[in-house]
């Protein structure tokens, strides 16, 4: 039975101002049921504000085999990271 | 040998065994703590006996997620179980808490509804099962919110929102089944057939009922009615399923008149606690 229903990721947002996060995939036959599979599924334990599915097969995904030109290319550029400066403490967690 | 029986006070054994113990004694029938008592424990084996029944489905169900979701809505119903028995324990006064009157009673001392006995058969007949109880349960725990008892009404409102949701998903699985294919179709007329003369037990008040809902405690079982057929009419008509004409309800489960089914249920649910009494881990 499952076989025949689409496959959804699940995105939760855990409190607000926080992001959604990607937390694991399920099947349903449509959205809706989708939303409720993830209430039950996902957010048993009280983890959840907010619920987003979308058809795994709707995401664009990059390629493993690109991973080389898409991400070496950042491996060797350290001045990007912002660690060249100090924060003042009284900025705070950034 | 022993003096007879007296004849004058009923429960006279039960109060001198009690009396020499030192024991409470639990309120006498037709005083207004054995009403709540016994209107508490209605509620309480209702969400406890449905519970135990839905928890049959267990690693059982069709799909992984409705796996879950019946283990979720069984988990619910015997978390409501701990607090309507557990207060029915304390106002009866006897030192039983809700896990003796669930581990340690027996059939004729239940008293829920005949319909969340039934067995589960399958998965659309567990589903219509709980939809007739869901369109029940969700308005009675509404008006209980109301009740003159801030415990009932505070238990009432927690619970709501947990069946808010039960009804929500029910209604939605029942529509989705009856206005689905041929076969799901058939299978969920056939389960509305199957219990529908078992739903309306709940609106059959007795003595004990009238009494409660004159004193604010709780609903007369019959004013849900309205409420319950305007939910069943909206979402079997959705469902596109008819109800049968008749009007009959089997009864007697409220007085601990039951069918051949919860004894079966007893036996799984308070085997360990009646192998190993007061076993704990």
């Amino acid at each position: 039975m499952s076989s025949e229903w689409p496959l959804w990721e699940v995105f939760i947002r855990g409190q607000h101002g926080l992001n959604h996060r990607h937390v694991g995939s399920l099947h349903a036959p449509d959205a809706e049921m989708a939303i409720r599979h993830a209430r039950d599924v996902y957010t048993r334990r009280n983890e959840g504000v907010s619920i987003w599915v979308v058809k795994s097969g709707d995401i664009a995904a990059s390629s493993p085999s690109e991973k080389g030109p898409l991400f070496d290319p950042s491996n060797d550029k350290v001045y990007r990271h912002p660690t060249f400066y100090d924060i003042p403490d009284e900025v705070g967690h950034m | 040998m022993p003096s007879l029986p007296d004849m004058m006070t009923p429960d006279a054994e039960t109060l001198a065994r009690a009396t020499g113990k030192g024991e409470a004694v639990a309120p006498a029938t037709g005083t207004p703590e054995h009403d709540l008592f016994t209107g508490l424990t209605r509620l309480g084996d209702n969400t406890l006996i449905l519970g135990h029944r839905v928890s049959e489905w267990c690693g059982h169900a069709p799909v992984l997620e409705e796996d879950i979701a019946l283990a979720n809505v069984a988990l619910d119903l015997i978390g409501q179980t701990q607090l309507w028995l557990g207060l029915a324990g304390s106002v009866e006064g006897c030192g039983r808490s809700a896990d003796d009157l669930a581990f340690q009673r027996d059939t004729w001392h239940f008293s829920n509804l005949l319909l969340v006995e039934r067995p589960n058969r399958d998965f659309g007949h567990t589903l219509m099962r709980q939809f007739l109880f869901d369109a029940w349960h969700q308005p009675m725990l509404k008006a209980l919110e109301e009740s003159s008892d801030a415990r009932i009404a505070e238990i009432a409102a927690k619970a709501g929102k947990e069946v808010a949701y039960h009804l929500e998903r029910s209604a939605d699985l029942v529509i989705r089944l009856g206005d689905g294919t041929e076969e799901s179709h058939a299978r969920m007329q056939d389960a509305l057939e199957r219990l529908w003369s078992w739903a309306g037990e709940a609106f059959i008040g007795d003595d004990i009922d009238h009494r409660l809902a004159q004193a604010g405690v709780m609903p007369a079982p019959e004013s849900l009615r309205p409420v319950w057929d305007a939910t069943i009419s909206e979402v079997l008509a959705e469902a596109t399923l008819k109800a049968p004409e008749t009007t009959f309800a089997h009864t007697g489960g409220k007085l601990g008149r039951h069918t051949e089914h919860l004894g079966h249920i007893l036996c799984t649910m308070q085997w360990l606690q009646r192998a190993y009494p007061g076993a704990t881990w």
